[in-house]
C-alpha cells in the first residue's frame, strides 16, 4: 500500500499527468477559483473535498478544457490545454473519462447507445462495442436497462449509467464528479471498488470529487480540501483525517462551527491558511 | 438621458448578438468540412426539418394561393383583367410568399424545437458531456441541423409553389368561374424558371441558414435552467422570424 503511494510522487518529479497553474475564474464578478495550483501524478488518485459551491466541479471542468480559465494554465501530459488547436484539444479529451453530477446522459438515446457513444466514436467493431457495453453495465449492477431511455431511470441509476459511460473506453484519466452522492451505501462501495479497479487495471490517473469521507479514504492516494478558490490543505488520507488543522478538522467532523463558512468565504479573522 | 441610454444599450445588445451569430457561422463552416461526417444524423435532421414540415407548408401555401386568387379576381374584375390573375398568383407565390411564409412557419415549428433541444442539452450538461467525450458539439449538433435546413427549405418552397398555384387555380376556376385554359396559360406565360423559381429557392436556402443558425446559437448559449430554455426558444423564434423578413428585403433587392 505504501509503495503504491510512493510511486506517483516519484513520477511527479518528471512530468505530472495533470497540472494546474495559478487558475483564476470568476462568473459575473463572483470569484470561484482564486490562484489555484496543483498537480496529479501519473497513476495517482486524488480526491477533492470541500463545502458545496466552492468550485469543485468548475475545477474538474477546467482540467478537461470545458471551461477556460480567466488566467492561469492547465497542462495535461505537459500540453497546455489552451495553447493547442481545437482539434488537438478534442483528441486530448478522448484520453479522459468524466462522469457528471446528474449523469448528463444523452436523452435522445437509450442507455445502450449512451454507453456505446465513446466506443463508436473511436471506431471499434460492433461486436466489441456490444460486449464492452454489457460489461460496463454489469460493473455498475445495471443489467437489463439497455433499451431504456434516461428519462425512465431513477437519479441514482442515471448516475451509474453516466459512470459506465465514463469508463467504457478505458481512458487514461478519469474525472468523477460526486460519483456516489445519492447512492445507497452498498452501491457507494461498489463504485469505490470500480474506481480502485480501474486504477489497478489501467493505471489510470483519477480525480474524484466527493463529500463521502469513507470513500475519500478508500480511493484516494491524497485528499485535497478546496475552499475559497484554493486548495488549502492536502495530505494522504490517514494524515488528512487525523489532521489538527482547524479547517480540515471542521470538515472531517462535519461541524457548523469553525473557520469554514457555508458561503464559501473564509472568515476574515481566522483564515484557514494561517492554521495550516 | 435614460431614454438615449436605453437605445444605446439595445443597439449594443443587437450588435453583440449579430457578432455571436457571425462568429458561430465561421466555426460551423470550419467544422462542416472536417471528418467524421455523420450522414445518418444529417438524414434524420432532413426528415425533421423537411418531411415533417410538409403538412404545415402544404396548408400555409394552399390557403395563401387561394386567398391570393380570391382577392385578385375580385380586384382585377374592376378593370376587366381577370385573365391576369394566374400570373399574379404564380409570380407573387414563387418570388415572395412561398419562401417567406415557408421560412416563418418552419422557424416557428423547427427553429423553436432546435433551440429548446440544444438549450436543455446545455442546462443538463449534455453538451459538456459531448465535449468531454472528445466530440465537438458544433460539428455533432449544429452542422447536421443547419445543413439539413439549407437543403430542405428550397424543396419545401418548390412544393409550396406548386400547391399555392393549384390552390389559386381551384378558387379562380372552380369557385369564381375563370376560364381554366386561359388561367393556366397565363400562370406560366410570365413565369421564368431562373428569375422566379430559382431565386425563390435561393432565398429559401438563405432563410434556412438564418433561422437554423440563430436557433442553434440561442440554444447553445442557454443559461439559467428551464426558464432559460424557455427564453432561448422565444428569442430563437422572434429573432429568427425578424431576421428572415429583414434578409428578405435585401435578398429581393439583390436577386431581382
Amino acid at each position: 500500500m505504501e509503495a503504491r503511494r510512493d510511486e506517483p510522487v516519484r513520477q511527479a518529479e518528471s512530468e505530472p499527468k495533470l497540472r494546474a497553474e495559478d487558475l483564476h475564474k470568476s462568473f459575473d464578478g463572483r470569484v470561484v477559483l482564486d490562484g489555484l495550483s496543483f498537480e496529479v501524478a501519473d497513476g495517482e488518485s486524488l480526491v477533492i473535498v470541500g463545502p458545496s459551491g466552492t468550485g469543485k466541479s468548475v475545477l474538474l471542468k477546467h482540467l478537461i478544457g470545458l471551461l477556460k480559465p480567466d488566467s492561469g494554465r492547465v497542462f495535461v501530459e505537459g500540453k497546455d490545454v489552451w495553447a493547442i488547436s481545437d482539434r488537438e484539444r478534442n483528441e486530448l479529451r478522448k484520453e479522459f473519462g468524466m462522469s457528471f453530477q446528474e449523469g448528463a446522459l444523452f436523452d435522445s438515446m437509450n442507455v445502450y447507445d449512451n454507453v456505446a457513444f465513446p466506443l463508436r466514436r473511436s471506431g471499434r467493431p460492433t461486436r466489441e462495442i456490444r460486449d464492452r457495453v454489457r460489461e460496463c453495465l454489469d460493473i455498475v449492477h445495471l443489467p437489463n436497462v439497455e433499451e431504456k431511455r434516461p428519462s425512465e431511470l431513477s437519479g441514482g441509476m442515471r448516475r451509474r449509467v453516466g459512470f459506465a459511460r465514463a469508463i467504457a473506453h478505458e481512458p487514461d484519466i478519469l474525472l468523477f464528479d460526486e460519483p456516489n452522492t445519492g447512492l445507497d451505501p452498498i452501491m457507494t462501495d461498489v463504485i469505490d471498488e470500480v474506481i480502485l479497479n480501474m486504477r489497478e487495471k489501467l493505471n489510470a490517473t483519477i480525480v474524484t470529487i466527493t463529500h463521502h469521507m469513507p470513500s475519500a479514504r478508500k480511493i484516494g492516494d491524497r485528499i485535497a480540501l478546496l475552499y475559497g478558490g484554493k486548495i488549502i490543505f492536502q495530505a494522504p488520507p490517514d494524515e488528512f483525517l487525523s489532521s489538527q488543522d482547524p479547517s480540515v478538522k471542521q470538515f472531517v467532523q462535519g461541524s457548523a462551527e469553525g473557520p469554514l463558512t457555508p458561503e464559501g468565504q473564509v472568515a476574515p479573522s481566522k483564515r484557514p491558511s494561517e492554521g495550516a | 438621458m435614460k431614454f438615449f441610454e436605453a437605445i444605446g444599450r439595445t443597439v449594443l445588445r443587437v450588435l453583440e448578438e449579430f457578432g455571436h451569430v457571425f462568429q458561430m457561422m465561421g466555426r460551423v463552416i470550419g467544422w462542416t468540412f472536417r471528418p467524421p461526417y455523420d450522414v445518418p444524423e444529417l438524414f434524420r435532421q432532413m426528415v425533421r426539418v423537411g418531411v415533417d414540415s410538409v403538412p404545415v407548408v402544404f396548408l400555409t401555401t394552399l390557403f395563401t394561393g387561394m386567398v391570393m386568387a380570391l382577392q385578385t379576381v375580385n380586384g382585377f374584375a374592376r378593370f376587366h383583367a381577370e385573365s391576369l390573375v394566374g400570373s399574379v398568383v404564380a409570380l407573387s407565390l414563387t418570388r415572395e410568399l412561398s419562401p417567406v411564409l415557408c421560412a416563418l412557419m418552419v422557424t416557428g415549428r423547427v427553429g423553436s424545437s432546435m433551440a429548446a433541444e440544444l438549450g436543455s442539452m446545455r442546462v443538463t450538461e449534455q453538451i459538456d458531456a459531448l465535449t468531454a467525450l472528445g466530440t465537438e458539439p458544433i460539428q455533432y449538433l449544429m452542422v447536421p441541423r443547419i445543413a439539413a435546413s439549407i437543403v430542405m427549405m428550397p424543396l419545401l418552397v418548390i412544393m409550396g409553389d406548386a400547391v399555392g398555384i393549384w390552390g389559386g387555380y381551384l378558387v379562380a376556376v372552380k369557385l369564381l368561374g375563370v376560364n381554366p385554359v386561359r388561367y393556366l396559360e397565363n400562370s406560366f406565360q410570365f413565369l421564368h424558371i431562373g428569375d422566379d423559381i430559382v431565386s425563390g429557392m435561393i432565398k429559401a436556402a438563405v432563410f434556412g441558414l438564418i433561422f437554423s443558425l440563430i436557433a442553434c446559437v440561442r440554444g447553445y448559449y442557454t443559461t439559467g435552467g428551464a426558464e432559460g430554455v424557455g427564453r432561448s426558444t422565444t428569442r430563437a423564434v422572434v429573432s429568427g422570424s425578424l431576421s428572415v423578413l429583414f434578409a428578405d428585403f435585401f435578398l429581393t433587392k439583390l436577386l431581382f
